[in-house]
């Protein structure tokens, strides 16, 4: 009982964390600096977790630079992302087979 | 259905292959873990299918195990999921006006760091329909993935199963760099949030800050500083140019 409910109490919270700013923002905001805001928002937010945790994402830091760089070589050629995901992950997968 | 809901549908199907693929490596883990400390499988899942986060399940994880209270559970959710908070309101711009908010309702469940990612990227609105294939293979890879975990171990070789981890970052890659390319306020945007990242993550006294909440901390300041000294210019070309670029 106790864990179905820690179950409860997290999947609430996490939703309405999720739920209000969706469903009560309805309008679209018309202050220029909210809205330049939201604009840089995911960016700052992906920059913000790729890196550095990037370079931790596999036990072998050497392993995860090499994926790093294979990805952002291929992501500068605009290649699409389930392309750069496996490729990446190739990569890594080789230096453990390879090196 | 009608042909336009079935191309955006499929969109979003088709976006989210990485992601599926993705959540099954970190959700695998998250499985063999809740069964390790005494979960049953069933749990872990409904853990899984009910809470759709990563960092966000293994907290909690560790706070059913140890025993903790509600509020103590509440409150670690809501410190290390409180990002979703920004991304629900950036998204709360970026939906289709049609939507009702019952609709609204349903899809804000999904809002993760990388359907959000990726459905920001879509240059137009986005709708239901798109939303609903968007979520559909990072719905389907965590759910079973955290079966896979908790059923049998050792599937993968550990190899593979290392390499993963690198799998979603690479995607994340895959959206910020050809953005990047395109405009020299997000390669800014970028530059100080990767910087604070990297502050907040080797400075020892940051320590006590939860992953989650670096998030938050890096986004404010990277999102707050960019929006002060180069706001964008009016709705039209807002995707395209923004004043520092000019």
């Amino acid at each position: 009982m106790y864990i179905l409910l820690s179950i409860g109490v997290m999947a609430l919270v996490t939703y309405l964390i999720r739920v209000l700013p969706l469903t009560l923002f309805k309008r679209k905001v018309k202050s220029p600096f909210i809205r330049s805001f939201l604009y840089y928002v995911p960016y700052a937010v992906l920059g913000g977790m790729t890196f550095p945790h990037i370079f931790y994402s596999t036990q072998n830091t050497l392993y995860a630079t090499i994926g790093t760089v294979v990805a952002l070589l291929l992501g500068y050629f605009e290649r699409g992302l389930t392309t750069v995901a496996l490729v990446s992950v190739l990569a890594v997968y080789l230096c453990h087979i390879l090196l | 259905m009608k042909k336009q809901n079935q191309v955006s549908f499929k969109k979003g199907l088709k976006l989210g292959v990485p992601i599926g693929i993705g959540y099954f490596s970190v959700s695998f883990a998250f499985g063999m873990m809740a069964v390790s400390s005494g979960l049953s499988p069933a749990l872990a899942v409904l853990i899984s299918m009910t809470n759709l986060t990563s960092a966000g399940q293994f907290a909690g994880l560790q706070v059913m195990t140890s025993g903790g209270s509600y509020v103590e559970m509440a409150l670690t959710m809501l410190m290390i999921n409180a990002r979703y908070f920004l991304m629900s309101l950036s998204l709360s711009q970026k939906v289709s006006k049609k939507l009702s908010s019952l609709q609204r309702a349903l899809m804000s469940f999904c809002v993760t760091d990388e359907i959000f990612a990726v459905a920001s990227m879509e240059s137009g609105d986005v709708t239901g329909w798109y939303w609903a294939g968007l979520m559909s293979m990072p719905y389907l890879g965590w759910s079973g993935g955290t079966l896979a975990g908790a059923l049998v171990s050792g599937i993968l070789p550990a190899s593979l199963q290392d390499a993963l981890g690198i799998a979603l970052y690479g995607m994340f890659i895959a959206i910020i760099i050809p953005a990047a390319k395109h405009s020299k306020a997000i390669v800014m945007t970028l530059a100080i949030a990767v910087t604070a990242s990297c502050i907040l993550y080797y400075i020892p006294s940051f320590d006590c800050i939860s992953s989650g909440f670096a998030v938050i901390i890096v986004t404010v300041i990277s999102a707050g500083l960019m929006a002060y000294i180069a706001p964008i210019k009016e709705e039209k070309d807002e995707e395209e140019e923004t004043c520092i670029s000019c």
